[in-house]
């Protein structure tokens, strides 16, 4: 990486957005899984109440699942959000501001839910 | 030679505004309502935070969980809250499915036009299907 600085940097080639692609899809795969496991859950035999709902996200690996599955769906919205400014939006300026609201409301939204989970 | 050839538009990418004249063949449908899913969900996501916080906070935030989608929030009435979940639950559905399908392809390496077209159609099939199942629950049909 240190031949790759400044006026060296490479900014052409092949596999220059694969690292995006490969984290959107991984990023894809454990929010999917975790819809899986909430569903499951939730349609267990028993009343759908608060009592349900909140026994789901009690257990501590329910916490560790949810908090990893909040920062990946943070992560995959900024590769996907992105893209769209990226596809319409040319203007450098506009797009920057555009970027940094997307950057400012996720993690926003991550903190939020962050805290949700651990002051359960 | 210029004088022959027939001026044609260059389509990078599919603008906003040619969404609905655009005709795109099926799993042209499914990638574009992808991309619009995914930006619903992402200004939602506060919407979505907001619903997690008070239904797990405490029984009494549970509570003002449930009343909004009969009494509302705020100034808004609970058929809108109603409305607003219904176009969430489309979009989790719809985005989650194709997003599958993606995975699907990039796992098989099946992306002949038949085979993406017959995905494509299960993809609407399945999330309209099961929009229509969630919201009927929603509204109290069942």
């Amino acid at each position: 990486m240190g031949s790759n600085l400044g006026s060296k940097r490479l900014v052409v080639g092949a596999h220059y957005g694969s690292r995006d692609w490969l984290s959107q899809r991984v990023t894809a795969a454990l929010i999917a899984l975790f819809t899986l496991v909430v569903l499951v859950q939730l349609l267990l035999p028993g009343e759908i109440g608060y009592v349900k709902w909140a026994g789901i996200f009690a257990p501590q690996w329910m916490k560790f699942l949810t908090l990893v599955v909040v920062v990946a769906l943070g992560l995959h919205a900024w590769v996907g959000v992105r893209d769209i400014w990226m596809d319409y939006v040319k203007p450098a300026g506009v797009r920057l501001a555009l970027q940094v609201f997307t950057i400012v409301w996720l993690v926003g939204c991550v903190g939020w839910a962050v805290q949700v989970i651990w002051r359960l | 030679m210029a004088n022959t050839l027939k001026e044609r538009p260059v389509y990078r990418n599919i603008h906003i505004s040619q969404i609905l004249t655009y005709r795109l063949p099926l799993a042209g449908v499914v990638s574009i309502l992808h991309r619009i899913s995914g930006a619903l969900l992402f200004l939602l996501l506060p919407f979505v935070v907001w619903l997690l916080d008070n239904s797990l906070t405490s029984e009494i935030s549970f509570d003002r969980f449930a009343s909004a989608f009969t009494s509302g929030i705020g100034v808004l009435p609970g058929g809108f809250i109603k409305l607003v979940c219904l176009g969430l639950i489309w979009a989790y559905l719809h985005h989650m499915i194709a997003g599958l399908r993606y995975l699907w392809m990039d796992v098989t390496h099946r992306m002949s036009k038949a085979d993406g077209r017959i995905s494509a159609l299960i993809t609407l099939a399945l999330s309209l299907l099961l929009t229509v199942a969630l919201g009927a629950k929603l509204f109290g049909l069942y």
